[in-house]
């Protein structure tokens, strides 16, 4: 602090501090916090706040126990996020790895470029774009159709698979850059070491590439994860009643069932999860915070 | 004349380590003065303070007779040559230049025309709109120079300016400096690990050792009679041979070593009996056959272990009594002996050319 | 040989696939827009058209949305990036095991699910009297993007000669002097890309959007109701318009890299 104050002043330091301080606890921690606390009361009228029944409780976990419906669509909100996640992972590996280390820098760049495109554009728009893609008289219907490979069309848009599609697509970037940029920083000798010990292909990845890369897919799996659990937007273009995520019970609560203490308590039980994925991987790969926020 | 800079009683510490302790200095206006001393010796935390980038924890240090405490860098009279050199690299050479004087309000033509006359005295001319990174090492040393005295400082604070630089162009340097220093007339005070420069451009040394200030006089004194060990051993080659002391004759003395008697001037309070440790300099050692007697002086026997041919000088290694190594420089002067490694001979100098000082506690 | 060849042909062919998986949908999206149906989609062909740019540019609503997107992204701007510098600057110039903490809490924002923000805003600004509407959406959004527009500066900061500040005040400049001199223009560069990175962040942003948003429609907010209630064509307008756009940003800013990455080497 007492540097911060030789090298800028009472002013700038002051406004420095007000702006930090402002961020921190005002939009960070406090929310977050008040959010948590919200969790543990109960629904109350504004009159009724204060009062003998303000108190804490823990009857809005005990909603979500007791749901069998809630239950399960967290169960499926788990599976399926750790579903996105991993197929993620088998799409982006090969790209990431080309990327980095199977082409020239110039045409790095430019796949690169290509590759930022779609993810300049909206995540609504690019799940509008798949919504007509999978629609029941969509153009992939319409296509296996006319091929023969399937007699009726298949409603995408009605159970789960629609959402993952989506998804994977919707988070190709966040698993395919910290894998690059991973795998950009090994040596190429490593590699051509490797091969000339007579190594196969499989065996240079597994045992080379991959343990390398392995902070880089650990974010990569982090991110994609932690988003695809907390996405609204996928589940709720793509999805329909009878796939419905996580969030989206916790929307209703807050905006259909005008619960927030309850919505709250979903809400950080979605939170814990993330946490606890994170906290999870971080360990399994050894890597910390820093390295995260690349 | 410019300010002055006072040191009083100044300790610096950073949490538990005290990087200088207890300084207690006057450098005089127009004074060219150099800190000398090792990395780590907490020379640059002492520019540091002057300049105002901290406050030292206790003591004073004063500018122009002002107490300097609570003012800041940009309040002191004061300007620095940064190790790196610091120039802002968005600016042109004249805007780094004239930058002072663009923080004090100096209209634009004004400060133009001053940067155009520096850029004269460090013989840019013309060079005002290049941009820093067209610049050789050198130019920006002399930018560096001209922005700081752009601001008129009363002192000048140089921390290892020519660090950077190739031999030849440091030395040219060195001369450009004291010249700049005496045109000038400003307080100039540098901070340096290497003796060649200190000692070649400064009025008064300063030798700096784990926080402290060892010694401080002018070149000569500090090299031919060091007030401690460390700056006897640090300032120059030097060897050193380890004793009680045997005998006290006013300004001379006895050291009882290994190889014998050693005679030499005492340069501090030495009873009988208290360790000791003698310096003799290289090129004031002789060589003599070992079958010569021993006359008044100073007379060492030692087998040669190697020898090195330099044109001008031999540079020679020898090993004395209690294995004791010794340094020995010969000028090409009048012929010199043939001495090949194995050959016993005899290291004579003069008394007055060796001193006496209380032994290191750590050595 | 070749397994080489083989090697290169299947490298090839996965190429092909993914970046067809990656521009498929949005060729088809875009296609359906001069599509004659009611419906959008490409298959069947009713006939070519450009009424749905009429019909878009006719379509109040999204106007309306399309102002409260730039509203809310500019007050983003206003607010996150001055933030996310200082917040920089703060973290620069801690030393201590407390940076490790602070820097945690600053990307937390980062690696927690949108709509958690939105709801902790939302709650957190009700006994405050700030509802639902413009003002809670900037807030909300500007938590997270801080964070984007911290790690930007910050990293360059990194590469900042702090002795550069040190310089300016020994030469007599005020703190303010050496920020605005000196440090600011250093960091010009990221500060602008972060302003970039804001307004898209701002205006893609939908899952923290829902939850704050009160009564007010963001553009994405308006593209994702149109797909439940009545979609047209319309839509596939506007999104063939962001796309183009997009890509004459994205070429752009290539080619103009291309052209300093061509200027410093020469």
């Amino acid at each position: 602090m007492t540097a911060l104050y030789r090298r800028y002043g009472p002013g700038l330091t002051g406004l420095i501090l007000a702006l930090t301080g402002f961020w921190i606890i005002f939009l960070v921690t406090l929310p977050q916090l008040d959010m948590v606390d919200y969790s543990f009361r109960p629904n109350l009228s504004m009159s009724e706040r204060g009062g003998p029944n303000d108190v804490y409780t823990l009857q809005n976990y005990a909603t979500l126990a007791d749901n069998a419906i809630h239950r399960a669509i967290f169960l499926k909100t788990i599976w399926a996020s750790a579903l996105v996640t991993l197929t993620t992972l088998i799409v982006c590996y090969p790209i990431a790895y080309h990327l980095a280390q199977g082409t020239t820098r110039r045409q790095a760049a430019l796949l690169m470029l290509l590759l930022l495109i779609p993810f300049w554009i909206n995540e609504i728009l690019r799940t509008f774009a798949w919504w007509i893609l999978l629609a029941y008289a969509g153009p992939l219907n319409n296509m296996l159709v006319a091929l023969g490979l399937i007699e009726r069309p298949i409603r995408f848009l009605s159970g789960d698979g629609g959402v993952i599609v989506g998804m994977v697509y919707a988070y190709i970037l966040f698993m395919v850059m910290p894998i690059y940029n991973a795998i950009e920083s090994l040596d190429r000798n490593q590699i051509e070491a490797a091969r000339d010990l007579g190594a196969s292909p499989w065996r240079i990845h597994w045992r080379v590439v991959i343990p390398h890369a392995k902070p880089g897919i650990a974010v990569g799996c982090i991110m994609t994860f932690m988003l695809a659990a907390g996405s609204y937007a996928v589940p709720a273009l793509l999805g329909s009643p009878g796939s419905r995520w996580f969030t989206q019970i916790i929307y209703s609560w807050f905006f259909e069932g005008g619960n927030w203490n309850q919505g709250s308590a979903y809400a950080f039980i979605l939170l814990l999860l993330c946490i606890g994925f994170i906290f999870g991987v971080m360990r399994l790969a050894r890597i910390g915070l820093a390295d995260i926020a690349k | 004349m410019s300010q002055g800079v006072e040191l009083r009683g100044v300790t610096m510490r950073f949490g538990d380590f005290a990087a200088v302790k207890g300084v207690e200095l006057d450098i005089e206006g127009g004074e060219f003065f150099s800190f000398l001393g090792p990395s780590g010796c907490g020379k640059t935390t002492l520019l540091r303070l002057i300049a105002g980038f901290n406050d030292p924890t206790e003591g004073q240090v004063l500018i122009g007779g002002k107490d300097m405490r609570g003012i800041g860098p940009n309040g002191r009279p004061t300007a620095m040559i940064f190790q790196n050199l610091a120039l802002f690299p968005l600016m042109k050479v004249w805007e780094n230049i004239a930058f002072g004087l663009e923080v004090r309000g100096v209209s634009k033509a004004e400060r133009r025309k001053r940067a155009e006359a520096l850029l004269e005295l460090i013989a840019l001319p013309g060079q005002g709109d290049k941009q820093v990174s067209e610049l050789s090492g050198g130019q920006k040393q002399r930018v560096a120079i001209a922005r700081a005295l752009a601001v008129e400082p009363q002192v000048l604070l140089l921390d290892e300016p020519l660090s950077a630089l190739d031999l030849k162009l440091r030395q040219h340097m060195r001369q450009e400096l004291r010249e700049i220093q005496r045109r000038t007339g400003v307080t100039f005070i540098y901070i340096t690990h290497d003796q060649g420069e200190a000692l070649t451009m400064s009025d008064r040394v300063g030798v700096m050792s784990a926080g402290r200030l060892q010694q401080v006089a002018d070149p000569q004194t500090i090299y031919e009679q060091p007030a401690t060990p460390f700056v006897a051993g640090f300032v120059g080659e030097n060897n050193r041979l380890l004793g009680r002391i045997g005998r006290v004759e006013g300004g001379a003395a006895v050291l009882d070593s290994a190889i014998g008697p050693l005679r030499g001037r005492l340069g501090g309070d030495l009873a009988v009996g208290a360790p000791a440790a003698l310096f003799v300099r290289p090129e004031r050692l002789g060589v003599q056959p070992a079958s010569g007697t021993p006359g008044q002086g100073g007379h060492i026997p030692a087998t040669i272990v190697s020898r090195a041919y330099e044109g001008a000088f031999l540079h020679l290694t020898a090993e004395a009594a209690g294995g004791t190594v010794l340094t020995v420089h010969l000028a090409n002067s009048a012929g010199l002996p043939d001495l090949q490694p194995g050959a016993a001979v005899a290291l004579i100098y003069r008394p007055e050319d060796a001193i006496i000082l209380p032994a290191e506690a750590a050595a | 040989m070749i397994d080489d060849r083989f090697a290169r042909l299947l490298t090839r062919a996965y190429l092909g696939l993914f970046f067809a998986y990656l521009f498929l949908p949005l060729a088809v999206m875009g296609a359906a827009t001069f599509n004659e149906s009611r419906f959008p989609t490409v298959t069947p062909w009713t006939g070519t058209t450009l009424k749905w740019f009429a019909a878009l540019w006719a379509d109040g609503q999204m106007w309306n949305a399309l102002g409260t997107s730039f509203a809310v992204a500019l007050g983003v701007i206003c607010l996150a990036v001055p933030i996310g510098v200082a917040a920089a600057l703060f973290l620069s110039d801690l030393h201590s095991r407390a940076r490790s903490l602070v820097y945690g809490i600053m990307v937390s924002p980062l690696l927690t699910p949108g709509v958690i923000i939105g709801i902790s805003t939302l709650i957190f600004w009700r006994p405050y009297g700030v509802t639902g509407g413009i003002l809670l959406t900037v807030l909300a959004q500007a938590s997270f993007i801080a964070a984007y527009v911290m790690l930007l500066v910050l990293a360059r900061l990194q590469r900042f000669d702090r002795t550069l500040e040190e310089a300016a005040l020994d030469l007599g400049a005020t703190p303010m002097q050496a920020f605005r001199r000196v440090t600011l223009p250093f960091l010009m560069p990221a500060i602008l890309a972060a302003c970039l990175i804001a307004f898209l962040q701002s205006f893609e942003n939908y899952n923290t959007t829902v939850f704050v948003r009160g009564f007010d429609t963001t553009l994405t907010v308006y593209i994702a109701s149109k797909v439940r209630t009545g979609v047209t064509p319309a839509l596939n307008a506007l999104g063939l318009i962001l796309i183009a756009l997009t890509i004459i940003g994205a070429v752009t800013h290539e080619l103009l890299r291309r052209r300093a990455a061509g200027r410093k080497a020469a």
